[in-house]
């Protein structure tokens, strides 16, 4: 059974039908990207998964639930997390206050009033932090970090919790050519701990780290198969010479 | 040396260089004055009973911090709390003849508590997400209805009131204006800003910071932020009804307008004055808006026009300084602080 089970989600809004009966099937431990011209649904089917805003119709199943009304909460609990597209983090908490609260989600009310996981989880924030290049700043705001380093600090955050799927809306969204490089050496390692669904418009930098794709077109499943046969896919090869 | 030794001696460096907090200072030294107070004026006994009064009105300013300078709930409707906490306990006086502080005090929390719980299950934890208009307006609504329902209804004295309320005691000890009730109402300031500190600097408390700087976020980390924003507005409710309850009985009076919209917006006025989001802020608020009204009213020359003077101070602090008089002194990072187990600035 699939880890992520979408079947015929369909988002309206007003007279726009920005996502129409669209199947998604996605494996544990496995780099699925979508791809698409700009309007084709990429962002709006991420969103509808993570619960930013509900399905018109269809149903959403994550690992073995049905979250198709869900709220964002609850998702993540279920072990969903998603990293916006426009960077999210909380820019008037340090780097390390950022991690941290994504780490101590889990935790009861009552234990986070009594401070029971502050220490225990120093170690595990310092590590998420090292492990993005962010250390040697945790002490500084997140406002003052570079874009670049926002986006690392949210695939952090996002990673921070151990979800068994992580959603990235256009994680290299602004960095330099160098900036992307090393995004894509940072995500390589957490195929062994979850399964990601990337929305990303280099192409170049999506074949390199994903095993499926998934390609959209006006709100509707173009192709879908892996990256190696989505290349050889004519309609695919149209619609991005044609419109993009 | 390892990259993990660096970076933390790299952090060391940091520290060491930033800044020392203002606002441990600040506290410190304001409580100092306020134990000092009593002594300093105890040939004034009016004066006691004026700072009494701000003492007791400090704690309604920091139940609406704890509601917008800390969780974003911009409540108006912290005098509904006040208000029938105050009358509860007049309430038990008359008709029951009871008035231990170890009941009625508890008992003026839960009340406040109660009512805060029933409007936040109300405003805040629909279904739907509410919007910052519609709990404002939910909240003021809540104090404006209770205030014509009090001013019409005879059992609580209508528009008059309640007076003569029996005096707070402890077994045979009763309390009146004066050291022993300047001491009481300041030994609850200093419990409730205890607590309350160690509520906003705990895990919890960076759940609010959160919460204040991007709601949305934070239910994607898997925080249900509406049921943080309920328990604050709980406990700040609870804290309300406490300051409700040494009023009615400092006073020995209660009436309508202690629940209603005039008394909210003065508390949020003496939280925005001060700088909300701080504890401390809304207590120094409180005693310059009461200091400055008390000397303005005494002074002949302004006697007829000293409320639009003071009107006007108001506005300009809340208009050209939005984070109120502590802003003056105290950096926007330490008035967040940190959170974590190597905490260094707040």
């Amino acid at each position: 059974m699939a880890l992520l089970e979408v079947a015929g989600l369909t988002k309206v809004y007003g007279l726009l039908r920005a996502l129409d009966g669209v199947d998604l099937k996605v494996d544990a431990g496995s780099f699925h990207g979508l791809i698409g011209p700009n309007g084709s649904g990429k962002s709006t089917l991420l969103k509808s998964i993570a619960g930013a805003h509900y399905a018109t119709a269809g149903t959403i199943r994550f690992d073995g639930q049905d979250i198709t009304t869900a709220p964002p909460y609850r998702r993540s609990r279920a072990g969903l997390s998603f990293k916006f597209q426009i960077t999210a983090v909380l820019n008037d908490l340090s780097v390390y206050d950022n991690v941290l609260l994504a780490l101590q989600s889990m935790e009861s009310n009552w234990a986070l009033l009594r401070n029971r996981s502050r220490l225990r989880l120093d170690g595990e924030v310092m590590h998420a932090l090292e492990r993005f290049r962010l250390a040697d700043r945790a002490d500084d705001l997140a406002g003052e970090l570079s874009h670049g380093e926002q986006q690392w600090l949210e695939i952090a955050m996002a990673l921070a919790p151990r979800p068994k799927l992580l959603l990235l809306d256009e994680p290299t969204g602004g960095m330099s050519p160098e900036e992307r490089r090393v995004t894509g050496e940072l995500l390589a390692p957490i195929k062994n701990e979850c399964a990601l669904i990337i929305v990303e418009h280099d192409l170049d930098f999506i074949k390199n780290i994903c095993d499926r794709l998934t390609v959209l077109d006006q709100g509707r499943v173009l192709g879908d198969g892996t990256v190696a046969e989505i290349e050889h896919d004519a309609r695919v090869q149209e619609i991005y010479t044609s419109r993009v | 040396m390892n990259v993990a030794t660096g970076a933390a001696a790299l952090r060391q460096v940091r520290v060491r260089s930033s800044s020392l907090p203002l606002l441990p200072v600040i506290e410190l030294a304001m409580l100092a004055a306020l134990v000092a107070t009593p002594f300093a004026l105890a040939s004034r006994p009016e004066l006691i009973t004026l700072m009494t009064n701000i003492l007791i009105l400090s704690l309604l300013a920091l139940s609406f911090d704890l509601c917008w300078g800390f969780s974003g709930i911009m409540s108006y409707g912290q005098a509904l709390f006040f208000g029938v906490a105050g009358y509860v306990v007049a309430l038990v006086g008359r008709d029951l003849d009871f008035s231990q502080m170890w009941a009625t005090l508890p008992l003026a929390m839960l009340v406040g508590a109660l009512l805060a719980a029933a409007l936040a299950a109300f405003l805040l934890l629909g279904r739907k997400t509410p919007t910052s208009i519609f709990v404002a307006f939910g909240t003021l609504t809540g104090a404006y209805a209770a205030e014509r329902l009090v001013a019409g209804w005879q059992y609580v004295g209508a528009g008059n009131g309640l007076s003569s309320i029996k005096l707070m005691a402890f077994g045979n000890y009763e309390f009146v204006e004066g050291f022993e009730f300047y001491s009481v109402a300041l030994g609850a300031l200093v419990v409730v800003y205890l607590l309350s500190r160690a509520v906003v600097r705990s895990q919890l408390g960076l759940v609010l910071a959160g919460m204040r700087q991007n709601e949305e976020r934070l239910a994607f980390f898997g925080y249900r932020v509406q049921v943080f924003k309920a328990l604050i507005f709980t406990f700040s409710g609870a804290v309300a009804g406490l300051s409700g309850a040494l009023y009615s009985y400092h006073q020995g009076f209660t009436g309508p307008t202690n629940l209603g919209p005039g008394l909210s917006t003065t508390a949020v006025i003496y939280c925005l004055f001060g700088g909300s989001g701080t504890l401390i802020g809304p207590v120094i608020g409180t005693i310059a808006i009461e200091l400055l009204s008390y000397v303005l009213a005494d002074t002949d020359a302004i006697r007829q026009f000293w409320p639009v003077i003071l009107g006007v101070v108001l506005l300009v602090v809340v208009m050209f300084q939005p984070t109120g008089l502590l802003g003056l002194v105290v950096s926007p990072r330490e008035r967040i602080g940190s959170f974590g187990a190597r905490r260094r600035v707040g």
